[in-house]
């Protein structure tokens, strides 16, 4: 089986986010670059059909040279090929549109997507890369198993959870769930050695149109001082006939 | 012609579902055009009218009894090209975000999820969404000619604009599909308020202690009919179910009122709850980070303070109701 694991590089979830040059692009400065988490939870779950079931993991990302250090550590985790395709993600349409020219060359049974970055929040690239190359779909995926073409996926919903049955090639937009918090891998110095004999190759974009164009940004507005009370019936007045949500 | 897909759930039209009808309206009022809403196997669309739908396209069908994301984007896009439909509106569901995409690919159309207002301007076509899981918002333009927009959870509220709507039935052709996709089972509680339904979360975290202290989280919700959530290391600790885990990794919630009980406010929750209205701590710790991020505050002992905010709002909803 071969395991197509798209990674997005997004600031780290503790950052502090800023915009600069007018407010149209987001301020880089200070912030430390991870791999996308509910990627990684998807990452560590390949890392598992690799070790259990022999497969072959790939991973990619569509950006430039910045992101390669996030690339590295996908392989000192254990990924055996990188993928960069050389171009600035633009829209998540234009995103799978690489992707799915990549799928199609490189015949992958699995690709693994997140549900979505923290960064954009899009939650777009894995199901139009579905559709772009004709795999079945489990969007917010939290349990993936595989036997010969078949696979059993577990979808959250609102609510609850549901057991799919479908076959491959398949797509999924994976979350926690796959693997718990505690499965996943910090690279270790063997790791990390082996990674950088590792082959990360480039590839140049194919030519596709965005969709969308992000013009500008904003932060929410400052919040007012938080009222603090004594008592619950005070509480239950204010939200009643303040707030007037109860 | 704007076309809003109206949700249902076992028949019945979801709340976000209206929530959306009135949000195209909206649009539809900017544009000088009309709504036009698609269900499928809905038992009754009568509700659609008072949100601003002037049709119903009516889809009666038992293989789409169950969810299946290709072929529901499909009727979606077939109800779209029937009535020329240049916007559609989505919900934040998580069958929505599971269509949309496919959506967007099947109609060339741009899509842009987390809509937060209605645009900003329609030609050019602008739309403010929130990016950085609610630490931030940004506005994006959709290029193409058919646009696809995913409305964020309570970001437009429920206004009424009683229109008078037809119905329809509408007859999707279905025939190209496989199905090779089947849902075998589907563990849900049905007695129970989801986080994406909820108007209120009542959210409790480390300062709980331990699982076994979850009843007094759990009769405070059931009180105010909301639904039960935790932080992150409460659902990594196995104390709750992972469900139940709200914040930046986890579900979202835009609720209308957020209470969080004994959860000191890491920056990764905050941005997961940010979207709701109204934030509730009660925290022992006056220093706790997420009095800086609430609306109202008590500081004290959750342990006794849970308990009588239940007792004295069973009274409350006693003399109000």
């Amino acid at each position: 089986m071969k395991i197509l694991v798209c990674i997005s590089h997004v600031p780290d979830t503790t950052s502090k986010i800023n915009f600069t040059d007018g407010d149209t692009k987001f301020d880089t400065n200070g912030v430390q670059f991870v791999i996308n988490p509910n990627d990684e939870f998807g990452l560590t779950r390949a890392m598992w059909f690799k070790e259990k079931q022999g497969a072959t993991v790939h991973v990619v990302n569509v950006g430039g040279p910045e992101t390669e250090p996030t690339l590295r550590k996908a392989l000192a985790i254990g990924a055996d090929e990188a993928i960069r395709v050389n171009t600035p993600a633009t829209d998540g349409f234009s995103v799978a549109k690489q992707l799915a020219n990549i799928v199609k060359e490189g015949g992958y049974d699995l690709i693994i997507g997140g549900r979505e970055s923290i960064d954009y929040n899009g939650g777009m690239v894995p199901g139009m890369l579905a559709k772009l190359t004709g795999a079945n779909f489990v969007n917010t995926c939290i349990g993936l198993e595989i036997e010969g073409d078949k696979a059993t996926a577990i979808r959250e919903i609102d609510g609850g959870k549901e057991t799919l049955k479908t076959s491959l090639p398949l797509v999924i937009g994976g979350q926690k769930g796959l693997v718990e918090e505690s499965d996943l891998r910090i690279p270790n110095m063997r790791g990390i050695m082996q990674a950088r004999s590792k082959p990360l190759n480039v590839k140049e974009p194919i030519d596709v149109n965005s969709e969308t164009n992000t013009l500008a940004f904003e932060k929410p507005d400052p919040k007012g001082a938080v009222k603090l009370v004594d008592s619950v019936d005070e509480l239950i007045n204010l939200l009643h006939n303040e707030a007037k949500v109860i | 012609m704007i076309l809003v897909y109206t949700e249902s759930e076992e028949g019945k039209i979801k709340k976000i579902a209206l929530e959306a009808v009135a949000y195209a309206k909206g649009i539809a009022d900017q544009m000088g055009t009309s709504v036009t809403a698609v269900s499928i196997n809905a038992n009754d669309t009568s509700e659609l009218g008072k949100y601003g739908a002037s049709k119903v396209l009516q889809v009666s069908n038992d293989k789409l009894n169950k969810f299946n994301g290709e072929a529901y984007a499909d009727v979606i896009g077939q109800a779209a090209k029937n009535e020329d439909a240049k916007v559609i509106v989505l919900t934040s569901s998580a069958n929505s975000k599971f269509l949309a995409p496919t959506l967007a690919v099947n109609l060339e159309a741009g899509f842009v999820p987390n809509v937060v207002a209605l645009p900003e301007s329609t030609s050019p076509f602008k739309l403010k969404h929130s990016v950085f899981t609610n630490k931030a918002f940004a506005t994006t333009e959709i290029k193409t000619d058919i646009k696809i927009i995913g409305l964020g959870k309570n970001s437009y509220g429920l206004k009424e604009n009683e229109t008078s709507a037809t119905n329809e039935d509408f007859s999707p052709n279905l025939d190209t599909h496989d199905f090779d996709m089947e849902i075998v089972s589907v563990d849900k509680a049905t007695d129970k308020v989801t986080i994406a339904d909820a108007e209120i979360v009542v959210s409790a975290g480390r300062g709980m202690k331990g699982p076994e202290n979850w009843g007094m989280i759990e009769d405070l919700a059931k009180v105010l009919g909301a639904a039960t959530a935790c932080s992150k290391p409460v659902s990594d600790m196995g104390w709750r179910p992972h469900g139940e885990h709200v914040g930046q990794t986890g579900k979202p919630v835009a609720s209308n009122l957020y209470i969080a009980i004994g959860i000191s406010g890491a920056i990764q929750h905050l941005a997961g709850i940010n979207a709701s209205k109204v934030k509730v701590v009660i925290n022992n710790d006056p220093e706790a980070p997420f009095f800086k991020a609430a609306d109202y505050g008590i500081v004290g002992d959750a342990f006794e303070i849970v308990p009588k905010l239940t007792e004295k709002l069973k009274e409350f909803k006693a003399q109000n109701n």
